[in-house]
Formats: structure tokens, sequence, C-alpha cells
């Protein structure tokens, strides 16, 4: 019997010939990642633990992203930040990425794929639930809490649970209207929200492979809202050329095999699928753009790992380009790279900040933001009963600020076609 | 722990995501300081709607005023207990609030390995519905050492899952004892 390409990596890294789902495995962790929220209790755990001596298993395997609470008043949140300041200059260690520095970076998930700690055929573990992200990289790549971060840390390894693999394959030709949110959003509406709990979600066909690594981030990065482990694409030469081009470290391309065993299988046609919505308070409570259009809308939010990426301002842009939203709208570049693409790059000549200043969006800073409300002062945080359309990934009752807010999860096309409008437009309108 | 525990249960519904269980505004407080992280126990479930809040009937807050240590110490649930993010800061406000121990359908991953990586409470899964067998308020026995639920109200018994090969952890107290018993920790040569 075959392997998937989440039972090649697990068992590569726990040094087994095969593993089966089920299994429990000790493996050999090749990144660990935190940052300012999990980074300091888990740090507190490591010292507790392994107490004055501790040392970090290998420095270079270890990266730091502040990102959560950053541009905020907050002296807690900011203690935080310091915390973890101190850490990387008692233990020397580089892979810091200081806030108020040239090296901050901005969102985890995103800024790992920028600095290439994202490697085909690795293990990656991150204090941060979608960590999957980087499973479009080909590798495997999931959340853990501070417990597990903090063994990590000491020892470089940890146990996890092989899991049974769900493969979901698009077909098709992407239409201009469908983004990748969509195709993931479709997913959670069939799967509901623990649909792949303990799985592997794997992600395949035509479609996928055409997509840019942003978008297949996008994809695997919502694999956590139904649960899934982790949610992996075989790398392939867009791949390849993305690594490449970020560092020079060793990777090895795994695919599944044609016999491997899959739980279940997912087929879809991109052709027939129409823009999708997430509908308060749930990521799989789906519906159709085109059902909810003309809810009335306080505010739009377009960024976080999930929908704040360079292609997703270029979507957006696109419908923003020469139009005036009519509701605030925010719009925050994951890390300070997509920020710094948004000042280079042009549609019809003009920026894509450009393109969104003129049009009257608040541009802030690259941080999580209000994608998960955050303290008090964060900007973008829904307030009283804002009814928002955000191309984040959870809308959990008050996840992004107030309780009484409803948060309508969607793509970036169908984000900025209802910024235009004030209310919930099909991206069709404008295309 | 003991083989048996008694108090009150508080019931919730099904996917009670991590923002309702402590919501991300709180994350910034010190889990370490003994003042300060009385602040978990305080905001534990602040924000489930409060309809949702206290099964059946809903309307009972799980934490009364200024308290930080609530009258609750067993959280019956439905599925997909704690989806949602990877915040350990979740079931240690729970355990902070004075939770021993949550019976829930079924269990978002991360969750799950938190609550017993971190030694902080004990997820059980139950092998029914047991979110209408109880009310908000019951009293209950639960059995460690036979895996069983009681309504002592009802007087009715349960039959809960068997923790499986994670007890082990469960018994030693968390992740990090258990690889101590083990030697795992001493040596780092691992099973």
């Amino acid at each position: 019997m075959g392997m998937t390409i989440t039972e090649k990596i697990l068992a590569k890294s726990a040094g087994k010939d095969v593993v089966k789902p089920g299994e429990n495995v000790w493996l050999n962790v090749d990144v660990l990642m935190t940052h300012d929220v999990c980074g300091p209790p888990t740090i507190g755990i490591w010292k507790r633990e392994f107490g004055e001596n501790a040392k970090i298993w290998d420095k270079d395997k270890l990266v730091i992203f502040p990102d959560h609470y950053i541009f905020t008043a907050n002296k807690h949140a900011n203690r935080n930040v310091n915390i973890l300041r101190e850490f990387a200059k008692e233990y020397e260690f580089e892979n810091y990425y200081d806030v108020g520095t040239e090296r901050y970076k901005g969102v985890c998930h995103i800024a790992l794929a920028e600095e290439g700690y994202n490697i085909p055929g690795t293990v990656l573990f991150g204090t941060d639930s979608h960590t999957c992200t980087s499973g479009a990289f080909g590798m495997f790549a999931t959340g853990v809490g501070n417990t597990d971060a903090a063994f990590i840390l000491g020892t470089g390894k940890i146990w996890e649970k092989v899991p049974e693999s769900l493969k979901f394959t698009f077909h098709g030709k992407m239409p201009e209207y469908l983004t990748a949110k969509d195709l993931i959003l479709q997913i959670l509406g069939d799967i509901t929200t623990d649909g792949a709990t303990y799985r592997a979600m794997e992600f395949d066909g035509e479609a996928v492979y055409s997509l840019s690594m942003n978008e297949r981030m996008t994809l695997s990065n919502m694999a956590i809202e139904a649960g899934g482990m982790n949610g992996i694409i075989a790398a392939d030469e867009v791949t390849e050329a993305y690594v490449k081009e970020r560092t020079d470290k060793p990777y090895e391309i795994l695919k599944s095999d044609d016999d491997a065993e899959y739980l279940a299988k997912y087929e879809y046609d991109v052709d027939k699928l129409e823009p999708i919505v997430a509908k308060p308070h749930s990521p799989d409570n789906r519906d159709t753009v085109k059902n909810v259009e003309g809810t009335q809308l306080t505010k739009c939010y377009i960024g976080s790992c999930t929908g704040g990426k360079i292609t997703d301002f270029r979507f957006a842009a696109k419908l923003i380009a020469g139009n005036e939203v009519r509701v605030p709208t925010f719009v925050v570049p994951a890390s300070t790279e997509v920020a710094k693409q948004l000042e280079i790059e042009t549609h019809n000549g003009v920026s894509l900040k450009q393109i969104f200043e003129d049009a009257g969006c608040v541009i802030a800073q690259s941080s999580c933001a209000a994608c998960l409300g955050g303290p008090d002062d964060t900007i973008g945080r829904a307030v009283d009963k804002d009814v928002v359309i955000s191309t984040t990934n959870r809308n959990f009752p008050g996840r992004m600020g107030s309780k009484q807010s409803e948060v309508y999860l969607a793509s970036p096309l169908s984000v900025a076609a209802s910024a235009i409008t004030g209310i919930i437009t099909d991206p069709r309108n404008f295309l | 722990m003991g083989n048996k525990i008694t108090g009150k249960v508080y019931v919730l519904g099904n996917n009670i995501d991590t923002d309702q269980i402590i919501p991300a505004e709180h994350l910034v407080y010190s889990l370490t300081d003994e003042e300060e992280s009385k602040k978990y126990g305080h905001f534990a479930l602040s924000s489930v709607p409060i309809d949702q809040a206290g099964l059946p009937n809903g309307g009972i807050t799980f934490i009364n005023g200024d308290n930080w240590q609530s009258e609750f110490s067993l959280i019956i649930g439905g599925s997909n207990f704690g989806c949602g993010s990877s915040r350990e800061h979740a079931p240690f406000a729970l355990q902070k609030a004075g939770v021993k121990a949550i019976v829930a359908e079924s269990y978002a991953r991360i969750f799950y390995r938190n609550s017993v990586d971190g030694g902080f409470l004990v997820p059980y899964e139950s092998n029914e519905k047991l979110s209408d067998k109880f009310k908000t308020g019951d009293e209950y026995e639960l059995d460690f050492e036979n895996d069983t639920l009681k309504n002592l109200s009802t007087n009715n018994e349960y039959k809960l899952k068997n923790l499986g090969s994670v007890s082990e952890i469960v018994n030693a107290g968390g992740l990090f004892e258990y690889a101590r018993k083990s030697g795992m920790i001493e040596t780092s040569s691992f099973a």
C-alpha cells in the first residue's frame, strides 16, 4: 500500500520507513515558529521545565515573529514583545524580527514563506493554528500550544498522531471571478468545522496547480477551519521557483503514491463554483455571495494571513481602481514586504497603494490587526453592531472585536465589490 | 488526581471555539504571575453568546461578577469543543476558573493536545450526546478509574470513552512530567 505525502513526510521526520494513520510518532522538528502572544508563555514553560540552564535545541531552527498586538498602547501587549526582545538578546538568537526595526516583517505565516523558512519535505510546528498555511509548500506544518512548543524548544522533538488523509481535487480552469478563498469556503460548507479534525487535507488538481504560491497558501491556511491537522499541496516547479528565490537550503519534493489510501475524496469543477461567503458566526456557514447580496455593511476589511497577501490586494485593486468605497474599508498588508509591493506594483499605471488611497481606504501597518479583534485601539476592530465583510479566516462570535458584530468571510474580489457599493455584492457585477 | 470528583456541571453546545473560551483581547496577561493570571479565570467563557451560556435555558454566566473562579467544575459540551486558535490560554483559563474536566462529544485537535500536554484538565469524550442529559447546575460524580459520569440529580450513569494512549500523559500530569518519568528529557532519546 502506498503512502500519502503527509505520511511520507511524517515517516521521514520520525526516522521510519512507513507510518500508518492512528500511529503516534515522535517527530524531529525542522522549524519551530512562535510570536508575541504565545512566545512569552512558551519561553516561561521552557525555563520552568528545563531550569536556568535551559538550552534552545537548535538556534537556526527557531524563528520568532512578533505580529499579533504590535501597534497598540496596551502595556501588557508591549510587555510581551519586550519579553521576546530580551529573550533574543539573552540567548544571542538571530531569527528574531523585532518591531520598530528594518527587520520587522508582520504576520508570521506570510513572513515564514517570504524569509525562506518554508521548505518542501520538512516539518514545521508553530504556536498558531494557522501554521497550516505553510503546507502549501509541500511540507507538514501544524499548530501547537505553548507546552508542546516549549517541549520542542528544549528537545527538538514532539509527538504527533499520524492523520488519515482527505483529498480535495479541483478540476478545470479558474474563472476570473473565483479565488482560492472561494474554494476553501466551498469545502468548509461541505465538510463543516470539524470535518477534518485530526485529519490531513490534501489539495490537488489542475486548478490548484494553476494558482500562485500566495493563493495556494490561502487554501492551506484555512484547513484549520475544518479542524484539519494540516493542509498540504505537493510542491511543483512554481513552489521550487518561489523557494529558490528565498533560500538555498536543500528541499525534497514528495508526492502521494497513486495507491495511497484516503478516508474520503472530494472532486470539484471550478467553472461550476460561484463566489462564496461564510455567514455569521461560523466559517462553515456557507452561502453564495449572490444569495446574500444587498446585506447592508458598516465595514470592509482586507488583511490577515488569509487575505492580506499581494495577490489579495491585486484582486481587490482591480475592482476598486477608479471607485470610491462607500463604507470604512481597511487595507492591512500582511507583511512589510507586501506593504512595499503595494507601492511598487501598478494597475493601469497607478500603484496599488494609490488606488486604495484614492478610493478612501484606510491603509494600516502590517500585523494581524483586527482579524482577531485585539486590544481596544486595534485599527479596523469591529465595534458595537458592526456588519463586516472580511478576507480573514474566522467569524466566530466576537472574533473581530465586538460580540454584537456580524462578520461575513469572503474573497478579496467579493470584499472589494462590496466596499464599492456598501452592501454585499457579487464581484461578477464589476468584472 | 483522586479517583472521583463531584461538583456542578455547566452545559454548552457544539463548536465552542477558543474565542468564546477566552477572547483574544485578554491574551496579553501573564500566565505565570499568580495575581495577573486570575484574569484568565475571570474572563473564561466570557464570549459565549448569553442565550447559549449554561444550557438548556441559557442566561447563566460561567463566572459571576468580579470572581475569577466558577461554581462549575465540569463542562459538558457537544461536538468540536475548543475549535479555532492554538491558544493554550483556553484550557488554562478554564483550569484557572476551577474546571477539572470536560466531557464533550469531540474536540478540536490543538485544544485537546493543550489540555493533555499542559496537564490543565481532563478532556473526556462521551459515547453519546450528554448535553441533553444534564442541566447546568446538576450535581455530578466523575469516576476517573472507571470512566463514568453520573448525574447525581437524576441518578443516571454514563460510560465515557477511555482516554486511550494519552492516559499516560494525563496520569503523569502533563507532557513534561511524562517525558521525565520515561527518561526522555534527560537522555533526549525517544522511544
